[in-house]
């Protein structure tokens, strides 16, 4: 990554309307950002918008289609599952634990993840081998399967599930931090606050930490789009938060095993999934691209 | 008189990004049959531009507004894609300016050596070698068979400057366009290469267009000369002739710049004010009658 | 040169292993959940649990049950599975090429797919065709390979049902192998029915695991071939009268793949973690799918040989990567 000079730090960091308007003048930002929002807005109204409640099963009316095909039942839009549960309201309420999961997992593993990452950079020396020792044998683990083994081991929940993906995923952030503040860290400004004065740790806050922002709230949408995804596999396996609670990552389970009968089961979650992850990257990419001078182009 | 191997006829160009300024002035110019010709201007004179048409890479920022560049019977501009890809490399080649830019760092010499001979004289691989190596001898390298093994970065500019030369004569084409190329070498290197083009030249008979800043360079090696200032010719003759009694000021104020050993210093004179007001007026006045100048309103 | 970089990360690479080999095995035991437990019938008392627990050794203090496994692993034993009741190693050995196989095949279609689409972009460059590729690219570059292969089985299993939904091969079709590499032998020994056959099986978690692969190459590759496109060595052989592919192809990928490689060489690591969640779904029989379970039932050995062995070859990949890239490049070959 290119050092940032002063004038840089300028341009991102004390002008923010500058960052906002340039994304907002990216088509695909605004839509990505405007469904998260929406999406929000769904997980938090969930009881008021959904319009049958998600647990309440019906024998009577199992894998009804949905609205439009034959045999479609007014009210249940998207067709019902294997035990009678109306699909579009299960998928509104999954989106209560997806975007639970991605927003705590994903802020905890930058938080985690940054400081480890800062010390590394700044501290240098002992404390960075460290770190980069611990970081090197961590991403040795096939992250899915680590996180399938902790959540096996920690129990099923929401908890486990946010601990998971914090273990798995710090690393990340903890690279691209250290070598960030690194980077900063060599830098005149540090050197000339140094010479005045300033005790370490308020360089570290006040001087490097403002500039690694930026790149650091790219990277957290993206791992929240990350923690989704994983949240979502490992209740496919069964390892998630109970199974009353519906979740994308459990529709898509049972739809994948009814699929020949009812694939609705399985497509309706998948397209929330898919539209929440892209959504995420989008913002994600639209945030690296609008701070990087060289991406811009 | 035989007909001349290359004849630009008031050839125009102008710059679609400054809002249509001028970068070629109704250009003129012939080389013909075994002649070397020397274009000589200052930087954004327009000298490339004239080398960019005949060779068909003018950047889409460039627009040829008029003229012709008449070649073996055949208008170049008016030519398509694939005939110009033909002519190019059989009958045209270039002699480009700087050496350690233009070999592939990834190539084999002798494979940059060769796609040329076997694509365009329909050389089998063993032959092109064989001729290669040939080639490498007449521009006197002392080992030709370590070089064609040799990847370019473990050549001295100098070897790989007589490298492209070998490939552009090899080919034995019609016309060869040396764009400066003795520019990115040392005082010592030049003399040689100059030397080593005259030689080949003449052994061939090819035709050379000499592009150079460099009027003292262009005296050395030259039969005929054309100057150029901002896109217009201003003199134009035999070399010893133009040397002896330059007529336009510009071409005056050319030589009075170069550097002389044999006379006590007289110091660097920048050049006078008189003179590039009187060099504008004409541009100006040639604009308005020719219609070459920036459209108004 | 070379061999120094070979040795350089092997030394690394033990280091780290036996960081992964310490942490996996605290972590099964300092973490409640034992395999016991999973095991037991209803109505055992407490003298069968510890029974069991010392048949599996797991009643040692922690150190030496650490010693004891070290050992078996330094002279290649690493244990018995504690719910297939056989060895380790067996266990791997057989369930280890089908993976192989896949991930493999998976990483060919992704270079031939990726590769190709960002050649035919860098053709199309400045032109409509190249935005749309950019466009599409980006969205898909976010589609996880879980994603897609639930995406794969809803349009080829339901919309178009071509493609067989689980398993490697037809059981009727397994016989006569030598190996457990079925889809090389077959190809090798000309049973090419027999080979279809599995390609049919493992078309959907081959592409599944292949696309996230792809859409990275095509926008790294892209981008580094548009940037060598405007090389001086480029334009000279344009003017040699060489042809737009042929100045691809010939001139600038061979500068422009160096990039696209390492980072190739990183994303095939996570292919290959990719290939847990996706034989899971295919029921597809692979290492993977074994880990899964493995975890599920808290089979510590078991779980030990395969982390190691997933360890063991990111590892191994990596390495690769780093001589292929110093092979590559002239420069660094003769340094």
């Amino acid at each position: 990554m290119e050092h940032w000079s002063p004038t840089s730090i300028t341009d991102t960091g004390t002008q923010p309307h500058s960052v906002a308007a340039r994304l907002a003048r990216d088509p695909k930002v605004v839509c990505a950002g405007g469904f998260i929002l929406f999406l929000i807005l769904l997980a938090i109204g969930a009881p008021l918008i959904a319009p049958k409640d998600p647990l309440a099963q019906n024998l009577l009316m199992t894998t009804v289609p949905p609205v439009g095909f034959a045999d479609a039942e007014p009210g249940f839009l998207l067709g019902t599952d294997g035990l009678g549960r109306d699909v579009l309201s299960r998928v509104i309420f999954g989106s209560r634990v997806s975007l639970t999961v991605a927003f705590v997992a994903a802020g905890l593993a930058c938080l985690i993840g940054s400081l480890l990452g800062l010390m590394a950079g700044f501290l240098g020396n002992v404390v960075d081998a460290l770190i980069s020792r611990l970081v090197d044998v961590w991403m040795a683990f096939p992250p899915v399967l680590l996180s399938i083994l902790l959540v096996a081991l920690l129990g099923t929940g929401l908890h486990s599930v946010i601990a998971a993906i914090v273990v798995i995923d710090w690393t990340r952030f903890c690279r691209v931090v250290r070598t960030e503040t690194m980077g900063q860290a060599q830098m005149d400004y540090v050197v000339a606050a140094r010479t005045i004065g300033f005790s370490r740790p308020s360089i570290l806050f006040r001087e490097i930490f403002p500039n690694v922002v930026p790149v650091l709230i790219a990277l957290l949408t993206l791992e929240m789009g990350i923690a989704v995804v994983v949240e979502a596999i490992l209740s496919f396996v069964g390892l998630s938060v109970s199974s009353d609670t519906p979740t994308w990552g459990g529709m898509i389970a049972e739809g994948r095993q009814i699929v020949h009968e009812a694939w609705w089961v399985l497509a309706a979650p998948l397209a929330a999934l898919f539209a929440t992850v892209v959504a995420f990257n989008q913002i994600g990419d639209g945030l690296a691209r609008s701070l990087d001078p060289v991406l811009r182009r | 008189m035989t007909a001349p191997r290359l004849s630009i006829e008031e050839l125009s160009a102008i710059s679609l990004r400054d809002g249509d300024r001028p970068i070629l002035r109704r250009v003129a110019l012939s080389v013909g049959t075994g002649e070397v010709h020397g274009l000589v201007g200052e930087s954004g004179a327009g000298k490339s531009t004239i080398a960019k048409a005949i060779l068909g890479i003018i950047p889409s920022q460039v627009k040829v507004t008029g003229g012709r560049i008449g070649f073996e019977g055949r208008d170049l501009l008016s030519l398509s894609a694939a005939e110009l890809r033909a002519v190019l490399g059989r009958d045209i080649a270039l002699v480009p300016q700087d050496p350690s830019t233009a070999l592939n760092p990834s190539r084999r010499i002798d494979a940059q050596m060769t796609d040329g001979l076997r694509l365009k004289r329909g050389l089998a691989m063993k032959e092109a070698r064989l001729r290669a190596r040939a080639l490498l001898e007449e521009v006197q390298i002392r080992d030709p068979d370590r070089v064609l093994v040799s990847y370019p970065h473990q050549l001295s500019g100098g070897m790989r400057q007589r490298v492209l030369i070998a490939a552009a004569f090899g080919l034995e084409p019609k016309l060869v366009i040396a764009d400066e190329p003795t520019t990115a070498l040392d005082v010592t290197v030049q003399k040689q290469i100059l030397r080593l083009i005259r030689s080949l030249q003449e052994r061939h008979g090819t035709s050379v267009l000499f592009v150079s800043h460099d009027l003292g360079v262009v005296a050395k090696i030259c039969d005929r000369v054309t100057v150029l200032y901002m896109g217009k010719v201003v003199e134009q003759g035999a070399t010893v002739e133009v040397l002896a009694a330059p007529r336009h000021a510009y071409t005056k104020a050319l030589l009075a710049a170069n550097p002389r050993y044999d006379r006590p210093d007289t110091g660097l004179e920048p050049t006078p004010p008189e003179l590039i007001a009187a060099l504008r007026a004409e541009i100006a006045a040639f604009d308005a009658n020719a219609g070459t100048g920036p459209r108004d309103g | 040169m070379l061999l120094a970089i070979v040795v350089n990360r092997l030394a690394m690479a033990l280091v780290t292993l036996a960081g992964v080999a310490v942490v996996v095995f605290v972590l099964l035991r300092v973490v409640p959940g034992d395999p016991v437990a999973m095991m037991i019938s209803p109505g055992a008392g407490p003298a069968d649990i510890a029974a069991l627990k010392a048949h599996y050794g797991l009643d040692a203090p922690l150190l030496t049950q650490f010693w004891i496994w070290i050992k078996g692993v330094v002279t290649g034993d690493f244990g018995i599975s504690i719910t297939l009741h056989v060895y380790v190693t067996e266990v791997l050995a057989s369930r280890l090429p089908a993976t192989i196989e896949l991930a493999v095949l998976a990483l060919i279609v992704a270079v031939i797919l990726g590769g190709g689409i960002a050649v035919a972009g860098t053709l199309m460059r400045r032109t409509v065709g190249e935005a749309a590729i950019d466009g599409l690219n980006s969205i898909l570059l976010a589609v996880p390979d879980f994603i897609w292969a639930l995406a794969l089985v809803l349009i080829f299993a339901v919309a178009l049902p071509v493609l067989p939904l689980t398993g490697r091969i037809d059981p009727a079709l397994a016989q006569g192998f030598a190996t457990k590499f079925y889809l090389a032998e077959s190809i090798i020994t000309f049973r090419f029915a027999v080979a279809g056959n599995i390609a049919s099986h493992m078309a959907m978690p081959t592409l599944a695991l292949a696309l996230p692969l792809a859409a990275v190459i095509v926008r790294l590759l892209k981008q580094s071939l548009k940037e060598a496109m405007v090389q001086d060595y480029v334009l000279l052989a344009r003017i040699k009268g060489f042809r737009e592919l042929h100045l691809v192809l010939q001139e600038a990928l061979r500068n422009a793949v160096g990039p696209t490689l390492a980072l190739t060489g990183v994303q095939f690591t996570f292919l290959i973690g990719g290939t847990v969640i996706v034989e899971r779904i295919f029921a597809y029989p692979g290492i993977g799918n074994l880990a899964i379970d493995a975890v599920i039932n808290r089979d510590f050995p078991l779980i030990q040989g395969l982390v190691l062995l997933f360890g063991l070859i990111f590892i191994l990949i990596n390495i690769g990567v780093d001589l292929t890239v110093a092979t590559l490049n002239p420069r660094l070959r003769h340094a």
